[in-house]
């Protein structure tokens, strides 16, 4: 249990003092505000960085017209839905992060600890390696196989943790997560066995994490699960709020606790594997955003699921341009850098709160 | 008026199995009432029913005659409020924090507290003695500070009727006194009607003006304080044989353990 006599650091413009009339208000707006400038900021400024050096005077100067501005071309149809799939896929896995932390009651619970990362991947890859015709158009199955398979791993974990009388104790939880991963990933290893080489190839790939979707469409065919599941984050901050206090004190306190652990599992599971179909399961961004999140704006739910939203978005920006650039002219897939950083610092917080 | 009548309530498991039969009791607006028996004898189950949290198989369950099954979650969260025996947070909210989400059955989804949330926060606060705490992180405070923020807590949310589980059972000499005497200042002064679970006869005696007494699921006694705790009651509830003498220092019936008759 941590337990830091210290307020925790504010920056990026939120306020300090907590108890202020109105100050709810305020921290939400200069949030918003400052990780939103933050998250568009790195959304534009990312596309700049590459092979060819474009620069961002040339790639807005209108007084060229599209189809000569080499600049324009390679900032929009080039790098940017590389950059805006790393700002949605950020975004949605640091907002389920936060919610299964606060729905589980643990700090260290996300998707991806959790298994249902996993199962998305599972679902995402049958449809993809059975599939005979995937098309990446707005109907494609992909995200859809991949719902199927967060929810079927999401139910495995709720049943688990909400029986009634007993809760899960931390480490439990975490087992579970573990062996609901080693489950899938073997038979995602049996799915690649029978798949061909070429197949074998793009999975692997895509099962590091990769942001390289080449086009728009795969982003707009995520949408409505994206906006589905932002609708249901939106009407669950104050509830997590209490049921991060406990259940029973949230049910005294006016929450339906069974119908919001529904929608938070069905909401997260939404997000998960809108993120997962896009991108593949990248690891760690749902538990190293909410953490430093915390760290900088307190621990209020409907400070933190906007902020971590929004930061989310330009960390794994901020990460695929790491993978872009370290090692050119090889593109080291954003899951092994998000997986560099965030595995020691999942470590950090289990030896920091034992 | 809150009101029991005839309610039951089970559960068996390979692990154990407990049965409430035959519950009635009836807490009068602005009473302060003891719920004493030994462990396992039901009362953290009949104050989880009282609060809704738990269904009764069996009987009925009703504030100002209107079933509790009748109310939304939100509707009865703005008349009974629940201290818990303890309250572990899984984040580090702070003091202020933990005392707005009292608010929370008083507002809209999309609401943000007002004003007037934050007035009735801070005094809250202020009756508890806890004023000077606000900012601080709820986690670092010592367990009665801990005890009284919750107890704070409960007071924001504006309810006639408050249900405590062993409010002071975690709590060392000096704190229980602290709690026991602000629960009686906000009975008084506020005609806030307590339900008080608790294994501490002499907090029971001290504080509450009607007793409960439950063994097995079952009420054995219920009455004005002087009438249901004597001896022989002691010696029914717990086999213990026990001293049972008003105390003329302390003002209240004070019980003396002597020795297990059993």
């Amino acid at each position: 249990m941590s337990t830091s006599t210290v307020q925790p650091v504010s920056s990026l413009g939120a306020p300090k003092p907590r108890s202020d009339e109105g100050g709810i208000r305020t921290r939400l707006a200069a949030t918003i505000a400052g990780y939103g400038t933050l998250a568009i900021a790195t959304c534009v400024l990312a596309p700049l960085v590459g092979s060819t050096q474009i620069s961002l005077a040339r790639v807005f100067d209108r007084s060229i017209p599209f189809a000569d501005n080499v600049d324009a071309q390679i900032f929009f149809v080039a790098r940017m839905p590389r950059v805006l799939t790393g700002a949605v896929v950020g975004a949605t896995l640091a907002s389920a992060g936060v919610v299964m932390q606060a729905l589980l009651r643990n700090p260290l619970a996300t998707p991806f600890t959790l298994g249902v990362s996993a199962g998305a991947a599972l679902g995402a890859i049958l449809v993809i390696t059975f599939s005979t015709a995937v098309s990446l158009g707005a109907l494609s199955p992909v995200p859809l196989a991949s719902l199927a398979g967060a929810l079927i791993a999401s139910a495995i974990v709720y049943g688990l943790a909400t029986r009634p009388g007993r809760a899960m104790s931390t480490s439990v939880l975490l087992l579970a997560g573990v062996t609901l991963n080693s489950f899938f990933s073997a038979l995602i290893l049996f799915v690649q066995y029978m798949a061909d080489f070429t197949q074998t190839y793009r999975t692997v790939r895509w099962l590091m994490g990769d942001l390289d979707v080449g086009s728009f469409g795969p982003i707009v065919a995520s949408l409505p699960l994206v906006l589905l599941a932002f609708a249901m984050f939106a009407v669950l901050p104050r509830s997590l709020n209490l049921l991060s206090v406990g259940a029973d004190v949230a049910s005294t306190r006016g929450v339906d606790v069974a119908r919001t652990q529904r929608l938070a599992f069905l909401s997260a599971s939404l997000a998960t594997s809108a993120a997962v179909s896009l991108a593949g399961p990248i690891g760690f961004v749902g538990i190293v955003v909410p953490h430093l999140v915390r760290l900088m704006v307190g621990v209020d739910h409907r400070i933190v699921l906007p902020a971590s939203a929004l930061f989310g978005a330009a960390f794994l920006v901020g990460c695929d341009l790491v993978a872009r650039t370290v090692l050119a002219p090889v593109e080291v897939p954003v899951g092994v850098v998000t997986a560099m950083l965030g595995g020691p610092f999942f470590l950090w917080l289990l030896v920091r709160r034992s | 008026m809150l009101r029991a009548d005839g309610v039951s309530f089970g559960y068996f498991s390979e692990r154990e199995a407990f049965s409430l039969s035959d519950v009635s009791v009836a807490i009068a607006p602005g009473s302060l009432t003891g719920l004493l028996g030994p462990n396992g004898c039901g009362k953290t189950t009949l104050l989880g029913l009282l609060c809704g949290v738990l269904q009764p198989h069996g009987g009925t369950i009703t504030l100002d005659d209107r079933p509790l099954t009748s109310l939304t979650r939100r509707e009865l969260a703005r008349h009974v409020a629940v201290v818990p025996q303890e309250t572990h947070p899984a984040f580090d909210y702070t003091v202020m924090e933990m005392v707005l989400m009292g608010r929370h059955p008083h507002l809209g989804a999309f609401q943000l507290e007002g004003p007037a949330d934050f007035a009735i926060a801070r005094e809250s606060l202020i009756v508890t003695g806890t004023a000077h705490l606000a900012d601080r992180n709820y986690m670092t405070l010592s367990g009665g500070e801990k005890q009284r923020v919750v107890i704070a807590s409960a007071l924001a949310q504006a309810t006639e009727l408050l249900l405590l589980d062993e409010p002071t059972a975690s709590l060392d000499l000096g704190y229980q006194l602290e709690v026991a005497s602000l629960l009686a200042r906000l009975n008084r002064e506020r005609r806030v009607t307590m339900v008080l679970a608790t294994h501490d006869l002499n907090l029971a005696a001290a504080l509450c003006d009607r007793l409960v007494v439950m063994r097995g699921g079952r009420v054995l006694a219920q009455g004005p304080t002087a009438d249901v705790l004597t001896g022989s009651m002691v010696q029914q509830l717990y086999d213990v044989d026990a001293d049972v003498q008003f105390h003329p220092r302390a003002g209240h019936l004070t019980v003396i353990p002597v020795s297990r008759t059993r």
